[in-house]
Parts: structure tokens; C-alpha cells; sequence
């Protein structure tokens, strides 16, 4: 019936936490030039917007490639709940390590976000602010 | 190539219900969006030709001509209207966002006289949106 066609379905969610950037690699003058006031050892925070696309067959029963209800609280439980109104840093166990840029955030929450199983997770977009936003697709970008 | 995008926005109701299954099924798997009497939405519909511009006129689509189109093909076809009623391309089909943006692609897309279609992006609401696309076509 699509002939071709492909369907995604894409949702918009949301959290708010707080982060430094602040890498173990660097000395304290070099993460100072490098992330400049975003190393403040205090941290600061963002509302982050996570825009995310599945793909699949469209159901022809209910018209839907997955049902929102159980992307929601699949999204809800592997991301929202561990990110919002947490320190990146200090609460998510990825940037113990990871320094929690964006492009990490948005690599995080993909692999996070993959094993979705009632359709295929094809990206994810993470605006930091309204000015910066990050894509990741997996690899096979 | 050059990708050139026209919004649009229309305002229609619509009810998710399949007569194939119960009323319990119906009201477990639609939930709210089962209401008999409907519900309605602002869509905001996003169009994307993709072509090279004309030498001449400096232009993949004449911008005026889309927006012909689209106000025949979709504005007056859906704004305003139950989508689950009156929209014979929806007969049949739950009028899902993902059902509605591939009827709106076959819509258009025999209709684009220069360039091509290339993608149709319908927000039912901003944090719930359906694209469509040619495979293959995706992430210029």
C-alpha cells in the first residue's frame, strides 16, 4: 500500500538537569579554555527538548506504527525518569566517564533508547537550548 | 539539490475506532483519542520539494504554485472538516498522524510539476508528528 514509503512516527519530550563539562583528560586550565563558563565546578542546567523518531509498518488495525502510550513510558522510564531534575554528572552513571556534552547526552540516550521493541529507533535529536541542537542515528551515519 | 519547505496549518477533528474490535479493545488501545463524538487538532502540515533552481527564474517550485496546490489539495480537502467523515482518502484508515501524512503525500506528490516531493511532516500537536518520505530519501 505505502509503494516505498516510509513512516516515521516522531515525539517530543522533555527534562531539565544540570551539568559541567569537565574533562578528567584535560588540566584544569585546559578544560577552563576549552569549555570556558561551562566548566563552573558548580555545574548549571539546561530544559532539555529530546525529539524522538521510530519507524515501522503501520499497523492496519489502529493506524499506528507504535502505540504513543507504550513509547511514553518506555522513553518516560529510560530516559526521563533517570535525567530530569538529576546532575548529569553525578547522577547518570555514562558521564562518570563521559564528559556530558550534548553530542554524548544525545549518544547516551540512543543507546538507552534502542532496544525500544515494538518499533525501530531511528534518531534522536537533543536541543540543549532553543540555539543548539545534536542528532545522532547510530553508527551507520 | 535544494530542499524548499511551505508550511501550513489546518484545524480538523477525528476519533480513533476500529469496528473490528470491542469496545473494551477500542478504549484499551485508542484510550482517550476513542471518544465517539471526536476531538480535534491545529495541524501544522511541513512540505519539502527537492530540485535544482531554474537557470531562469531562479526557483526549484514556483512557491505560488505550491501553495495552490496545497490549498486545494489539503486546506479544502481538511481544514475544518471531520477528518474521519469527510475525507474520502481516510475511509477505512484510522486517521492517525501517521495514516493522514501518506494520504497527504499521494495527494501530492503526482500534483509537484517541477522538482520532487520529497518529504511531508504533519504535527498533530508540536510534540507529536508523522513524516513521510521516499526510502532511501531521508536525511538530506
Amino acid at each position: 500500500m505505502s509503494g516505498g514509503l516510509k513512516i516515521e512516527l516522531g515525539r517530543r519530550y522533555r527534562f531539565s538537569a544540570s551539568h559541567r563539562l569537565h574533562s578528567a583528560k584535560l588540566s584544569e586550565e585546559e578544560n577552563r579554555r576549552v569549555y570556558g563558563k561551562c566548566n563552573n565546578p558548580y555545574g548549571h542546567g539546561h530544559n532539555y527538548v529530546v525529539e524522538v523518531s521510530v519507524s515501522g509498518a503501520v499497523d492496519p488495525a489502529t493506524g499506528m506504527i507504535a502505540n504513543l502510550a507504550d513509547l511514553d513510558s518506555f522513553v518516560e522510564r529510560e530516559v526521563i525518569e533517570p535525567f530530569d531534575h538529576k546532575s548529569l554528572n553525578e547522577d547518570v552513571a555514562a558521564f562518570r566517564e563521559n564528559v556530558p556534552t550534548t553530542e554524548n547526552v544525545c549518544k547516551e540516550i540512543f543507546a538507552r533508547l534502542k532496544h525500544f521493541r515494538m518499533a525501530k529507533l531511528e534518531r534522536v535529536r537533543v536541543e540543549e537550548t532553543g540555539n543548539n541542537t545534536f542528532e545522532y542515528a547510530g553508527e551507520e551515519l | 539539490m535544494v530542499y524548499l519547505t511551505r508550511k501550513l496549518e489546518f484545524s480538523a477533528s477525528h476519533l480513533y475506532h476500529n469496528p473490528a474490535l470491542s469496545a473494551e479493545e477500542n478504549k484499551r488501545i485508542f484510550g482517550k483519542c476513542n471518544n465517539p463524538h471526536g476531538h480535534g487538532h491545529n495541524y501544522t502540515l511541513e512540505v519539502t520539494v527537492a530540485g535544482e533552481p531554474d537557470p531562469v527564474t531562479g526557483m526549484v517550485l514556483d512557491l505560488k504554485e505550491l501553495k495552490e496546490i496545497l490549498e486545494r489539495e489539503i486546506t479544502q480537502r481538511m481544514d475544518h472538516r471531520f477528518l474521519n467523515y469527510e475525507v474520502a482518502e481516510l475511509k477505512g484508515q484510522i486517521p492517525t498522524c501517521e495514516n493522514i501524512a501518506r494520504v497527504i503525500w499521494n495527494l501530492l506528490e503526482p500534483k509537484i510539476s517541477k522538482g520532487r516531493l520529497h518529504k511531508v511532516r504533519l504535527y498533530e500537536t508540536p510534540d507529536l508528528f508523522a513524516d513521510c518520505y521516499r526510502n532511501g530519501a531521508h536525511g538530506a
